[in-house]
């Protein structure tokens, strides 16, 4: 077709559906939700389309939020637990401009949570839905990318694979040596890619009462862990799992049972420790200036 | 302190000014026009069209504006556009037998019928940089020999692969067993094994240098394939369609492609005695390069169905297909430019815990 280019959508917007995908690519995008929630942690293939944001930037995450945002939802997107880096601002803005509702940096205050690499440290309530950013959602990919080969293991339940490579772990470093992307069983049934949220989150994601949908958009597949279902990290008997600990404390808030972002502050080295989520970073310092210093030492102590 | 990732939307709005006064270069020069880059830039244009999977020479020439002559971005540009398209319908299968020929060359017989038609073609020019170019020139020479009758779209030349076909010497190509409808991988992710038809699909959008890089590995023995160019046309073709008020087909328009049939050789097996065997490439405009690529690497893919031993990249499905996209390529690629400061703070801590044990471990064996 021969469009005439001063015609086409421009950066007004208005050419283009709510939350930018047309109505039916929204319900085959809903289907394959549906589908995913019934078979939790079963890797459902969809008709990925194109979006306006490059493949591996969150193009699978956004296909899902589009599909199952409202007029009436809240927003908050997330990359690394920050509302304020790029891609997160890249994200909520495209919301924004093709959907106009309400966003947030509030965990409490959202309905729907994008997220890249995070869980936030805030727990999730049975009104929300937290939608991850995928990049490989194939947890034994790294081990077998023949795609033809994982499907069977999945069709089997055959996950030796896996198994002997976190043993290999053990029998070198004396410890398991996967930190982030982290293995999980769903229900006890599928393993599943937990994408590249650092181990420490993964333990949130079991018997979670928010709906957890994962969308990968460059391998077009998305999967999903219903609310209330169990989610167990791969671990043996003598080595089970466990989650990083810090020596220090967040700089800004104190925390202590948050995940916390290295900064290097200076030429030689020097360096703090910082919440990486920023909400409860936030809201923990808030909480700190509203109670008198000596309450608050006891607290954090 | 702790500010370099605060005030990320300003620096974004910044960061799009910037990009745009970076396209436009020295203001006190010229503005390039869509129109000049569609007449211009004709071969840029084809390869956008060919890669962003849609026909329409405007929107490629405007995004690869945009996109300040990054082929690739303007592919994803237009890519993104098409996805947000309303799908009316699909057009009958283009007959190439019918293209009005504006090139058409046989590397395997000195002559045919129709004859060998050279077209605007840069292979026998001598890659001396033209200095005359360099200066804005009124007007370039018309050809000076007989041109060749133009061919009219009434006539029709049996293909190279027609010709062989009668003798029995290469493959027949009959339609599958009930000729179902392909499958369309814009709509349904593909699944390996691959059909031929999700196969030729997903290599008419790939990449052209990955296409190019694939093909020349099979030439180099990484898979044999002894390819002859059997045809190579390029030329202007009628789409049709059937809108179901009416029952019959009507011409909506025409798309200018390049079609590539490739002959190799096949020794033949059991069951089937010797005889050629048949690859094939197909794109938008004039995009020869792409098509002979695409050609070689669709003989490579059939590896498996011919009974060959599936024993190089190029054979392997999963590995070719699942790599030749360039909006996925170049998208997750360049994703490592995102913040990753939770997973590398992860291995971070891990690295100093294994750096530590193993200090503890030397000291305690001294």
């Amino acid at each position: 077709m021969n469009a005439d280019v001063s015609r086409a959508p421009d950066s007004s917007d208005s050419g283009y559906n709510f939350a930018y995908l047309d109505e039916r690519t929204k319900r085959m995008i809903r289907r394959a939700i549906l589908k995913a929630v019934a078979i939790p942690g079963y890797q459902v293939p969809f008709g990925s389309r194109e979006m306006p944001l490059p493949y591996g930037w969150g193009t699978g995450g956004i296909q899902v939020t589009a599909s199952i945002i409202g007029r009436d939802d809240v927003l908050k997107v997330i990359d690394q637990g920050a509302d304020d880096t790029v891609n997160a601002v890249n994200i909520r803005r495209f919301f924004t401009r093709t959907t106009g509702i309400a966003t947030t940096e509030r965990t409490v205050e959202a309905t729907v949570i994008q997220t890249r690499h995070r869980i936030p440290e805030t727990p999730l309530q049975d009104h929300q839905i937290i939608v991850y950013q995928v990049p490989i959602p194939e947890p034994l990919a790294k081990l077998e990318p023949r795609e033809a080969e994982t499907k069977m293991m999945h069709g089997l339940a055959e996950y030796g694979l896996m198994h002997v490579k976190l043993y290999e772990d053990i029998a070198r470093y004396g410890h398991i040596s996967t930190t982030y992307d982290y293995p999980v069983m769903v229900d006890g049934r599928y393993l599943m890619a937990p994408s590249p949220i650092p181990k420490f989150d993964n333990p949130k994601m079991h018997m979670n009462p928010a709906l957890q949908l994962f969308g990968a958009g460059r391998e077009k597949r998305i999967y999903a862990v219903p609310p209330y279902t169990k989610v167990e990290s791969l671990a043996f008997d003598d080595h089970p799992f466990e989650v990083q600990r810090w020596e220090q404390h967040c700089a800004l808030c104190g925390a202590k049972d948050s995940f916390l972002d290295e900064v290097i502050t200076d030429n030689d080295g020097g360096r703090m420790f910082i919440c990486s989520d920023t909400d409860y970073c936030g809201q923990r310092r808030e909480n700190l200036a509203a109670v008198p210093a000596n309450v608050a030492e006891a607290k954090s102590a | 302190m702790y500010v370099a990732v605060k005030g990320g939307e300003r620096a974004i709005e910044n960061s799009h000014l910037l990009v745009s006064e970076a396209r436009r270069g020295d203001p006190s020069i010229a503005e390039i026009s869509v129109a000049q880059i569609e007449q211009q830039l004709r071969l840029a244009v084809d390869r956008v069209m060919t890669e962003g999977s849609v026909y329409d020479r405007e929107l490629a020439a405007l995004a690869i504006k945009q996109a300040a002559g990054d082929t690739v971005e303007a592919i994803f540009l237009l890519r993104a556009y098409r996805a947000t398209l309303p799908r009316f319908g699909y057009t009958e299968a283009i007959d190439t037998l019918k293209m009005q020929l504006r090139r058409r060359i046989s590397a395997t017989f000195k002559d045919l019928p129709g004859g060998q038609v050279l077209g605007p073609t840069y292979d026998y020019t001598q890659r001396l940089l033209d200095f005359s170019l360099a200066v804005a020139s009124a007007e370039c020479g018309e050809p000076q020999t007989n041109p060749p009758p133009p061919t009219s779209p009434e006539q029709e030349f049996a293909d190279v692969m027609a010709l062989l076909g009668a003798e029995g010497l290469i493959e027949a190509q009959p339609p599958s067993e009930g000729d179902p409808v392909p499958a369309d991988l814009t709509r349904v992710p593909m699944t390996f094994p691959a059909s031929r038809a999700e196969r030729l699909q997903n290599l008419a959008r790939g990449d052209e240098g990955y296409l190019l890089a694939m093909a020349y590995s099979t030439q180099r023995g990484y898979a044999n394939n002894h390819p002859f160019a059997g045809e190579i046309r390029f030329g202007s073709v009628e789409v049709e369609i059937i809108p179901e008020e009416l029952g019959f087909p009507i011409v909506i328009g025409e798309l200018e492609i390049t079609e590539c049939q490739m002959v190799n050789q096949f020794a033949g097996s059991k069951t089937v005695p010797p005889q050629f065997t048949r690859g094939y490439g197909l794109a938008f405009g004039h995009s020869e390069r792409k098509a002979m690529a695409m050609a070689l690497v669709d003989r490579a893919l059939r590896a498996e169905e011919l009974g060959e031993a599936v024993v190089a990249p190029a054979q392997m499905q999963e590995f070719v297909l699942s790599h030749s996209d360039n909006l996925e390529s170049s998208g997750f690629v360049q994703h490592l430019k995102l913040p990753h400061y939770v997973d590398f703070q992860s291995e971070l801590a891990l690295l100093r815990q294994m750096r530590a044990s193993q200090s503890a471990q030397s000291e305690s064996s001294i």
